[in-house]
């Protein structure tokens, strides 16, 4: 990295603190006249960093709030509370035009390869979309850039002029992983890039990222429901349960010695080749429970083989336990 | 990666060099296509190809000046009925022959229906994709105004709408546009709410690109098919309607010839006079079959979902 001496630490690329994002459920007059508006806690009180140039894994099963994250560091919509700091700057505080023009550093990359591009545009149009917008280069350069993109991702310029129509789930991939470096972003958002492409795609899109992710410098948040594939890509990851980060470690860390009950049932709940090793932790019981009414205390005591009356009561503080491991339970030294 | 080989561990080094799922066929190939295999396509096709060349060449076309009046060819018959060639769809209580007036007609029904239709698609689908895409207030407010719209009966508004602006072409116009713009606010509404959750929309979202910019550019294009299956059967619906209230009394003004306007001259001769009615019903009758037809075969073609059953 640089040479030059820092006072600091190196500012990490996206500090996100105290996020919530609450969704209001939609109910008939009369009974939002007579209880509390209903509402999903889709998102609560989470924090984390992303470290500059690091690969950060948000895992979780669906309904968790993962994807919801990712969509508010995106500012596709809005949150309900808390900061987030782009670069140390004030990400939220940016509206209108400003916000517009500071996209630029934050893009994604989306789950659906099939709905992620218009099918009625060209390729070259769809990459081409970001650098006319931001007027990133003159406008007789783009044809050049885009064709650059798209040998960067492993496509042949020769196929711009196609429609997305004619690539498959792979392809289309690179094509909205060339158009999110377009922009040379600061943060790139990969929510679930691979789950909807077969197993042996899954690994070049993967090698793919992490590529581009070292050569074009750049800090990836990465949402995915498949630990095997997190642990593949992910330099640190957070395991997220019902709104609420239960854990924050390295990922070695992680996979090797998990602390919260829910990361060490999720761990067990991957399917092992071999039978050497026994597992320990049957599949977790009963379905995760509904956001709208997340159950008090620990989020996750009514599923957790190891709950105690606690659990019920109090909502488990995120404690330092090892160095750079946080986990939330009362009981995670037991 | 071919089936055929065999080797799976090759398919994790091999770069992106999968096949070509299919070949891109453009849109008027495909079009061109679906035409030809379809007869019900094909004849309405044919059939509105030969109304819009009547209407470019009517000045041509017509044997007689439509608003010459012969006394002496008064209630002359037509060939079918005992008349002969000169008038070939009869004449009129005037002595007006009745193939060049219903020649002269298509323009009035042509231009009426395009218009009309033109004027109900920028601005139902403008208000929709609005209402669609910011949601809110402004959805609300745009979905009870069309509301509020539909609970007129049709007649009625355009009788209200007479009686403000006066009965002509232009108020006719607005009256049947302010009659079915609400179709296009609906469907483009109804589209774009869901559009805009697809992640393209997200992705241009997320890129920068403006809201006006998104909705002209990912929104509208994709609403296009569906919106030019809804034009197409509407156009024979307000040609239907421009005779009819025409008929009323309620749209075009003689002498401006119209089929509606000739119809409700032929009312009072019908039983003496059949042919006064019949060339004007037969011109409606045939546009609006062929469009219905062509209208019919868009919708089957590019919007399969909206067909009645």
């Amino acid at each position: 990295m640089n040479d030059t001496v820092q006072t600091t630490a190196v500012r990490p690329t996206l500090e996100v603190r105290h996020l919530i994002k609450h969704f209001a459920v939609r109910q008939d007059v009369f009974a939002s006249l007579l209880r509390e508006p209903l509402k999903v806690h889709a998102v609560d009180d989470v924090s984390f960093t992303v470290g500059r140039e690091e690969t950060f894994g948000l895992v979780g099963e669906s309904g968790s709030g993962k994807s919801t994250i990712g969509k508010l560091i995106a500012r596709l919509i809005e949150p309900t509370g808390g900061t987030m700091l782009l670069d140390g700057e004030d990400w939220l505080a940016l509206r209108g035009a400003a916000l517009r023009r500071a996209r630029r550093n934050v893009q994604m990359i989306f789950q659906n390869p099939y709905a992620s591009l218009d099918p009625r545009w060209t390729v070259e149009s769809i990459v081409a979309e970001p650098l006319s917008t931001h007027k990133v280069v003159p406008r007789g350069d783009v044809h050049g850039r885009v064709a650059e993109l798209l040998r960067a991702v492993g496509l042949e310029p020769s196929h711009a002029q196609r429609f997305p129509h004619q690539f498959s789930g792979g392809q289309r991939q690179r094509i909205g992983l060339a158009r999110a470096l377009a922009l040379n972003p600061r943060l790139l958002i990969a929510d679930e890039p691979v789950s909807a492409l077969d197993v042996s795609v899954q690994a070049q899109i993967l090698n793919l990222i992490q590529d581009i992710q070292e050569r074009y410098h750049l800090s990836l948040l990465f949402i995915s429901h498949d630990l095997s594939v997190v642990k593949y890509v992910c330099d640190r990851v957070a395991v997220m349960y019902l709104g609420r980060v239960v854990e924050v470690a390295g990922t070695r860390a992680l996979f090797r010695r998990p602390l919260h009950p829910y990361t060490q049932a999720l761990l067990a709940a991957i399917p092992e080749p071999t039978t050497k090793r026994r597992r320990i932790f049957a599949a977790i019981e009963g379905e995760i429970p509904s956001p709208i009414h997340p159950p008090s205390g620990c989020r996750f005591h009514p599923r957790c083989a190891r709950a105690r009356a606690l659990c019920a009561l109090e909502t488990p503080e995120f404690r330092e336990l090892a160095p750079g491991h946080w986990a939330a339970c009362h009981y995670a030294e037991a | 990666m071919s089936v055929a080989d065999g080797t799976r561990a090759a398919s994790f080094v091999a770069a992106a060099d999968e096949v070509l799922v299919e070949e891109h066929v453009p849109a008027w190939r495909k079009f061109l296509d679906e035409l030809r295999g379809s007869s019900k396509g094909l004849s309405g096709f044919v059939m509105i190809v030969l109304v819009l060349l009547v209407t470019a060449f009517s000045p041509y076309l017509m044997p007689h000046d439509p608003t010459e009046q012969i006394i002496a060819h008064r209630f002359a018959p037509p060939v079918f009925d005992g008349g002969t060639y000169e008038h070939f769809l009869g004449a009129d209580n005037l002595g007006r022959d009745i193939l060049s007036r219903v020649i002269l007609g298509t323009q009035t029904s042509i231009a009426v229906g395009f218009l009309v239709v033109l004027i109900a698609v920028v601005v139902g689908s403008t208000l929709g994709a609005i209402s669609g895409y910011f949601g809110g207030y402004v959805d609300t407010a745009i979905m009870r105004l069309a509301d509020f719209q539909l609970s007129f009966p049709f007649i009625l508004l355009a009788i209200i709408f007479m009686a403000i602006f006066g009965p002509g072409f232009w108020s006719l116009v607005v009256a049947l546009a302010v009659a079915i713009w609400v179709n296009y606010a609906r469907l483009v509404r109804g589209e774009t709410l869901k559009l805009r959750e697809l992640e393209f929309v997200q992705a241009a979202h997320s890129i920068g690109v403006r809201d006006a910019t998104i909705i002209v550019r990912h929104i509208l294009p994709n609403v296009m098919p569906s919106m030019v299956v809804m034009a197409t059967l509407d156009i024979a619906w307000v040609i239907i309607f421009e005779a009819a209230l025409s008929f009323l009394g309620l749209g075009i003004q003689p002498p401006t010839p119209s089929w509606g306007v000739m119809i409700a001259d032929g009312r009072n001769y019908l039983f003496e006079s059949h042919w006064m009615t019949l060339g004007p019903g037969l011109a409606i009758l045939i546009t609006s079959v062929a469009i219905n037809l062509f209208g019919d075969f868009l919708r089957d073609t590019y919007d399969p979902k909206q067909a009645r059953l």
